[in-house]
Order: structure tokens, then sequence, then C-alpha cells
């Protein structure tokens, strides 16, 4: 690739998030529209940081019945059993199934808390406009929306079993409370990461080489 | 490097740059946060039109055909994904099985749907009506299917029925293997810069900022 001088929004332009094109709006505190695909047109995601923080803060409550509630209950004729994410996975692992219990944990456990606490380090980092790391931190926000959705895993795995009920077997398998809550952090998280704008973990390093920053 | 290239800014950092011609098979990586800023995927239309053609079959056997089956009080009987989504809905889990509706069936179904409809127009020489319209629409929804994901889950659920009961795998286990792999092909395929291209050919207009 061949850089120029720097960001499009100091130099007064903006790319379209549809379809890419670069082009030059005349007045920046002015609403703009693409010419190539007629899709609205800012500098960085509006709102960006305080609906990320909303969506971050709803997820962090959540997170915890999630945990704590039930998310599944077990019966047949001769057991019955409620399980929480954590003692479905510590079920798995006792039961010898060692590679589906780690894919579980790492799926339902691991990824929704790594994911909150990223997004709240990038999101501080970004209010506190620092320059550390932008590099590392850019990798961080894109791993974080690689992986958020495979945490998704728990909700259809629930969804799987408890069509049991279906089969008219004795056994039967009922999705819990934590279900709802687990759904919710999920999608919110996503909503979340999706919320978040990369371009400002970059955009005080402009700042401080001495370059006009594009009001937003 | 031509002065004349057309600008392009990186989606992750926002540094404006110009393109460069890429050999087939190769991606243009920003060289400031490495992000990918476009790609040169072979015959892009032509190979994710058929991707996603196969895709469109596939996804109806995955639909219509049950996931597995488990023999219980000596008769053998199968579930679906539908099955599934409407027994959790009449446990009063409205909520979840509208997400894991909407995520493993419809978006996907519309994923699938606006590929061929927006590309089988093109491939022809012609311009689909809304083309403007369902692009804007196929971003905002293409974080939210995930097919992949679910297969995973049919595995973990597999591993997990198969200690309390026999269990037969049906055929739409096997479809949603294979519908994976195709909206994954289609995916790296699909190019939204190699669209963009085709369209402003079609329209004739010249892009410039």
């Amino acid at each position: 690739m061949s850089p120029l001088s720097g960001s499009a929004a100091s130099l007064g332009l903006r790319a379209c998030h549809v379809c890419n094109l670069v082009s030059r709006v005349s007045h920046p505190r002015q609403a703009a529209h693409c010419p190539r695909c007629g899709a609205h047109l800012h500098a960085r995601k509006v709102g960006s940081v305080t609906s990320c923080w909303a969506f971050l803060i709803a997820g962090y409550i959540l997170y915890i019945p999630a945990n704590l509630l039930t998310m599944m209950e077990t019966g047949s004729l001769i057991s019955y059993r409620k399980d929480t994410i954590m003692s479905g996975v510590v079920h798995l692992w006792k039961t010898g199934s060692w590679g589906i219990a780690a894919v579980v944990f790492i799926a339902s456990i691991l990824i929704p808390l790594l994911k909150l606490i990223s997004l709240t380090v990038l999101l501080i980092s970004v209010q506190r406009r620092s320059t550390w790391q932008p590099r590392q931190r850019t990798r961080l926000y894109r791993m974080v929306e690689l992986v958020g959705r495979w945490s998704m895993l728990d909700i259809y795995v629930v969804t799987l079993l408890a069509a049991l009920v279906q089969l008219g077997s004795l056994a039967t398998v009922k999705a819990g409370p934590a279900a709802v809550a687990f759904g919710a952090v999920v999608v919110l998280t996503m909503f979340a990461s999706l919320k978040f704008d990369p371009r400002l973990i970059w955009d005080p390093l402009y700042k401080e080489r001495g370059h006009e920053r594009d009001a937003q | 490097m031509s002065e004349h290239a057309p600008l392009i800014a990186c989606h992750d950092c926002d540094l404006l740059q110009r393109e460069i011609p890429l050999n087939p098979g190769c991606a243009a990586t920003c060289p400031r946060c490495g992000a990918v800023l476009y790609r040169n995927a072979t015959d892009s239309v032509n190979r994710t039109l058929a991707y996603s053609v196969g895709a469109a079959l596939v996804f109806l056997i995955a639909n219509w055909f049950p996931i597995f089956g488990i023999e219980a009080q000596g008769t053998l009987k199968g579930i679906t994904l539908l099955d599934a989504v409407r027994s959790l809905w009449d446990q009063e889990m409205q909520l979840v099985s509208t997400v894991v509706f909407i995520t493993a069936i419809v978006i996907p179904a519309l994923e699938i749907l606006s590929l061929v409809y927006l590309l089988l127009p093109l491939q022809l020489g012609m311009l689909p009506s809304g083309y403007n319209q369902l692009l804007r629409l196929m971003r905002l929804a293409e974080p939210w299917g995930m097919v992949e994901v679910f297969m995973l889950g049919i595995l973990v659920s597999l591993v997990k029925l198969t200690g309390n009961f026999r269990v037969v795998p049906g055929v739409a286990l096997w479809s949603f293997a294979v519908l994976t792999l195709l909206i994954a092909a289609a995916a790296a395929s699909f190019s939204t810069r190699d669209v963009w291209c085709c369209v402003d050919r079609i329209t004739g207009r010249k892009v410039a900022p």
C-alpha cells in the first residue's frame, strides 16, 4: 500500500462504511451522503463510546445471573439435575468428554468474560486519549469481533437438547432462566463491539503530532 | 504507484492510502494497523454465485430433514431445527427461541438469497433493482449469521446425548456441515469491492473523490 500523509477524516475526507468509497465533504458538520451508494457518511460511528458503554454495562449486569442461575434442567426416571454453565462444564469433564468440556468452557465462560474486559480496556484507553500501543489495541478489537459470536454455542446446545421433549422420551431437558440472561449477554456484547469504533484508538496520535483533527 | 489510483481509507485506523494492483489471491493490508483492506479474489462474482446457489439448495435440505433422531420407547423420532426452536418457544423461552430462529435460520437464508439476487444479474451484466439498500442490509446482517457456531452446537449436543441415548445422525447433520463450508467459501470469495467495480462498470460512473 502507499500511505498518504494522514487519516481521511483529518483531510476532510469520509470513507463510506458500505461501499468504501472515499469522498470529500464540503461542510464537516453537515449530514453527508455517499455519492455512490447513498449511505450516511460519518467520520466516526455516531455516539460510539456512549452506546458501547451502555451495552457493555448491561452485559456486565446480566453476566452475573447468566452464571449463577440454572442453564439446563435434565430429568429422567433415575436422575434429576440442574446445571449452571460451570457445573455443566464440570459434569462434561467428569464424564470423560474433556475436549467438549474445554470447548464449552472457552465459548461460554472465557470468551464472554475476556470480551467484556477487553472492551472495557479499549473504551477507557480511548476516553483517556491514550497513545499506548495503538496497533496492539486494534488487534485486540479485531479479535473481540472475531471470537464473540462463538459464545452463542451454549444457546444452540440448549435449544437442540430441549427438543427432546418433543420425542416423547422419558428424559426431558428444560432450558433454565440463565439461558435468557446468557443469550442477552452474547447479543449485548456483540452490539457493544459493533458500536465501538477502532479509528478512535488512532485519533489521539494525530493531535500529538500537531495535525488538526476533524470535528465530528 | 499511480497518482490516479483510487483512494482508500483503512476501516480500522482511517489511514488514507492509494490502492495498488494485486496479484490474484493476494490481500492488501494496512501498513499501520495490519487490517485487511481488500483482496483480489479470483473471479469473485462468478465463484460466489456458484457457492451461494449451492448453499441455497443445501440450506433447504438442512432445514427440512431431521438433524438427529433418538430411539425412544422403541420408535425412532427425529428433530429438525424448527422443531427445536418451537419446543424452546413452548417452554416459555420465547426470547431465546427468537434469537436462535433469527441467527440460525433467518439471517443465513437472507444472506444466501441476497447474494444470489445480487450476483446473478451482475454476472449477466444487469443491475438488480434496490442493490444499494440490499448491500447496506447485508452489511448490517453479516455479523448475525451463525451457521458455523450452530454446527459446533450440534456436535456438542451429540456428545451430550450419546451418554444416555441411542442417537442416529440425520440427513440435516451432514447438510449443516456442508452448508457451513459453502457459506464460508462464499464469504471468502465475495468481495464488496468487486461488486462495486461491477456496478460502476455497468452504470458507467466515474469514481473519483
